[in-house]
């Protein structure tokens, strides 16, 4: 191809694709729609979403959002893996609250074969649960107002964040995917340092999130930026299929803890905050209330927590190897890992759909197993996905800088979202 | 005739070389203050406390590839920061930093401020349109639509100050605050003192009206396509530009370099002080006010923007545009 013709293709493309070239003198002044992507790589947009906007001025008439950047196939892939094999994969669907999906994944599994976790465990996996939501949030707070432009808050988010990162850290091993949960139980006890860490964490947060209230809530530039703001009435949430914070910011009781409790959710006593208009405001004053309920559900769980066993006998593909037992006859640690860890056929057939909150909303797992000891399907709802797809019917009519504050407010992962 | 010539560089390179060297601690200023705030420590690597870090940053700049994008008028693309800087370093010649510190003396010094940074636009508008980018686009026009409007009641802020003075010389602003006997016009301006600080944030492109390069909406607003040393020309240009309003609301409202008569009466020692200094201390005062602002509140909204420039502002600086001259018939014929 000679370079005149590139010059050409590219010459071509420029009239095709730019704004910036007005029409002739001679037309008359028409105002046309402008098309502007937002996306993939844009500060805002949470990762790699993009959202083709049609804009008339700065307003926006038309919006669509793209997804699948993020696609790693997650699904397909765990029909390839055995139940337990298939677990750290969840970890990988809203990376910023990994404990909250291995739990959706391990209960929905659990209720499939019929396998009862330890009640000790049962609270460890609480206990992570809300710690992943308080994260979540935090991250969510961070972002949320730091793309409204109130930087400072990014920092002190981070801060407390960083203080549920380290227990996680010191329990784990790891900070943010830490595949902890396990079919039957979690991978591993926790220690009284860790029970005093995260003692010192629930007495130290409401002030803190007090102090983030006060940076916000009633600051008038923050109301003038989130009050009706991408508006949602109880029964359009509904039949968008929004869940979590974005359903009860409008008003709707809906709250898989209180009203279908799993886990140790049925010994604690919370409250779910609802918010009234359904914008962005009042989704994020649920948000705030819910970081306090979190942290009162922590305390309420560090009191009440049995003692006991962390893993069911019948826990498949988990054999906890201990360190002396494990070099004897063998080559080397790993290999002894793999001798001792067996796999055990899971043989039941049937299929079966099971839910848990995690902070983003509802996390549904639907999985059909035809005895062959994988996943024969396995679909995942994930609140992002649904949110996502309902951002057209909030955004439209509002105003360019609102976009971000609407990304924001339903609170995306898109890791989650594209799977 | 060539002697005074030769002074006259001399002078003008060394108020320029000094008051860069500000504005490149202004940045370090800002970013070590944001830091604290933000419960983080700021730059700190660089020599000692960070101290080197805004020549390190020049370094760097100057080092990085020099992009214009395909599709840009070069020409527009290059001469855009250069109105830019230009418009803003123009404005220092007519500062008076101290009694007699000022390299030019005009007798229309208030509204040679006024004048360049209405200038200024034109570098932002040309910036954004031959970017060839739509996020630059947008931003510029909005810059342009901002700066003006929060020109006009920044101009009538100014005009009170005009009527208690009745000199545009800005030398001459100072002395009469000097006669007096609180030494600051701030009272009974306070309603234009208040104007004249927001409108100063919006010309300047702070929090909470940053809006222009919002980094979250659009990207970095007219600057998304600069990069190496021009985006640090708009860099210098921003931080200078925020010098100048810092300078002006001390020159207009807060006395300049001199200090309240009751105070000089009651300590004489402070006589002793260079005026320079109590400039720069006021000077730095709204400087951290700025960056103080910058570390608490959130973005407005570009129309909630203009709502506030001409519903709320431009009353307020009529308004106290009528008390001052009701002010000035009344008490001070």
């Amino acid at each position: 191809m000679g370079s005149m013709e590139v010059k050409e293709i590219k010459e071509q493309i420029l009239t095709t694709q730019n704004v910036c070239i007005l029409p002739e003198v001679e037309d008359n002044l028409e105002t046309k729609e402008m098309i502007l992507n937002m996306g993939p790589q844009h500060p805002a947009t949470h990762g790699v979403l993009r959202l083709v906007l049609r804009l008339d001025g700065e307003e926006i008439v038309g919006m669509e959002p793209h997804i699948g950047y993020l696609h790693r196939g997650i699904e397909k892939l765990m029909e390839s893996k055995t139940y337990a094999q298939a677990l750290p994969l969840t970890d990988r669907l809203d990376y910023i609250s990994s404990p909250a999906n291995n739990t959706a994944y391990a209960i929905a599994i659990e209720k499939l074969f019929g396998i009862e976790a330890p009640i000790r465990a049962k609270f460890i996996r609480t206990i992570f649960c809300e710690m992943a939501r308080i994260s979540s949030h935090l991250l969510w707070l961070a972002t949320h107002a730091l793309d409204i432009g109130a930087m400072t808050i990014f920092t002190y988010c981070f801060r407390e964040r960083e203080w549920l990162l380290d227990l996680f850290e010191m329990t784990v091993g790891a900070r943010l995917l830490t595949n902890f949960a396990r079919i039957g139980g979690v991978r591993c006890d926790i220690s009284p340092e860790f029970v005093q860490g995260l003692r010192d964490f629930t007495k130290e947060f409401p002030s803190r999130v007090q102090e983030y209230e006060t940076l916000l809530t009633k600051n008038p530039i923050w109301m003038e930026r989130t009050i009706d703001i991408a508006q949602i009435s109880g029964e359009d949430a509904l039949s968008w299929g929004l869940t979590g914070p974005c359903l009860r910011g409008s008003g709707v009781d809906y709250d898989l803890r209180r009203d279908c409790p799993y886990d140790a959710y049925p010994y604690l006593k919370f409250h779910v905050p609802l918010g009234e208009n359904g914008d962005v405001y009042d989704r994020y004053l649920c948000r705030m209330e819910e970081l306090r309920q979190s942290n009162e559900m922590l305390k309420q769980l560090l009191d009440q927590l049995p003692e006991g066993e962390i893993i069911s006998d019948d826990s498949p593909d988990f054999v906890i190897p201990t360190p002396p037992r494990q070099v004897e006859g063998a080559g080397s640690a790993a290999s002894a890992f793999i001798t001792l860890s067996k796999e055990r056929k899971m043989i039941n057939t049937g299929d079966l759909y099971s839910a848990v909150e995690v902070p983003k909303g509802e996390l549904g797992v639907y999985v059909v197993s035809d005895g062959s000891g994988k996943p024969y399907r396995l679909r995942l709802r994930t609140p992002s996905f649904v949110h996502i797809a309902a951002m057209p019917a909030l955004s439209v009519g509002h105003m360019v800088a609102d976009i971000i504050a609407i990304i924001g407010s339903i609170d995306i992962v898109l890791g989650e979202s594209d799977k | 005739m060539i002697l005074n010539i030769i002074i006259l560089i001399i002078e003008v390179a060394v108020v320029l070389g000094v008051l860069l060297l500000h504005v490149a601690y202004a940045v370090y200023f800002e970013r070590k203050i944001l830091g604290h705030i933000q419960a983080r420590l700021g730059p700190t690597e660089v020599g000692p406390l960070g101290l080197f870090q805004p020549f390190a940053d020049l370094v760097k700049l100057f080092f990085k590839e020099d992009n214009i994008p395909f599709g840009a008028d070069k020409f527009l693309f290059t001469a855009a920061p250069v109105i830019v800087v230009t418009c803003v370093m123009t404005s220092f010649s007519v500062l008076p930093f101290a009694a007699g510190w000022v390299l030019a003396n005009i007798n229309v010094g208030l509204l040679f401020i006024l004048a360049m940074s209405s200038l200024g636009v034109y570098g932002i508008i040309i910036a954004g349109w031959s970017s060839n980018s739509k996020y630059a686009f947008l931003g510029a026009l909005r810059s342009s639509a901002q700066i003006i409007s929060y020109e006009i009641p920044m101009g009538i802020a100014l005009l009170a100050v005009l009527i208690m003075t009745g000199s545009l010389n800005l030398s001459d602003i100072v002395y009469a605050q000097d006669k007096l006997p609180w030494g600051m016009f701030i009272f009974p301006q306070i309603i234009g003192f208040f104007v004249f600080l927001v409108c100063a944030l919006a010309e300047t492109n702070r929090t909470p009206f940053d809006l222009p390069e919002a980094e979250t909406e659009l990207v970095a607003g007219y600057l998304t396509e600069y990069s190496g040393f021009r985006w640090g020309l708009f860099f210098l240009a921003e931080y200078s530009a925020m010098y100048v309003m810092s300078s002006m609301l001390t020159i207009c409202f807060l006395g300049g370099w001199t200090l309240p008569p009751f105070l000089t009466n009651l300590l004489p020692i402070l006589n002793l002080v260079p005026g320079i200094i109590w400039f720069l201390l006021k000077v730095y005062a709204i400087m951290f006010f700025y960056i103080w602002v910058r570390g608490t509140v959130p973005r407005y909204r570009f129309d909630q923007l203009l709502k506030i420039g001409w519903k709320l502002l431009l009353p307020l600086s009529l308004t106290n545009l009528f008390i001052i001259m009701i002010i000035k018939k009344v008490f001070m014929p």
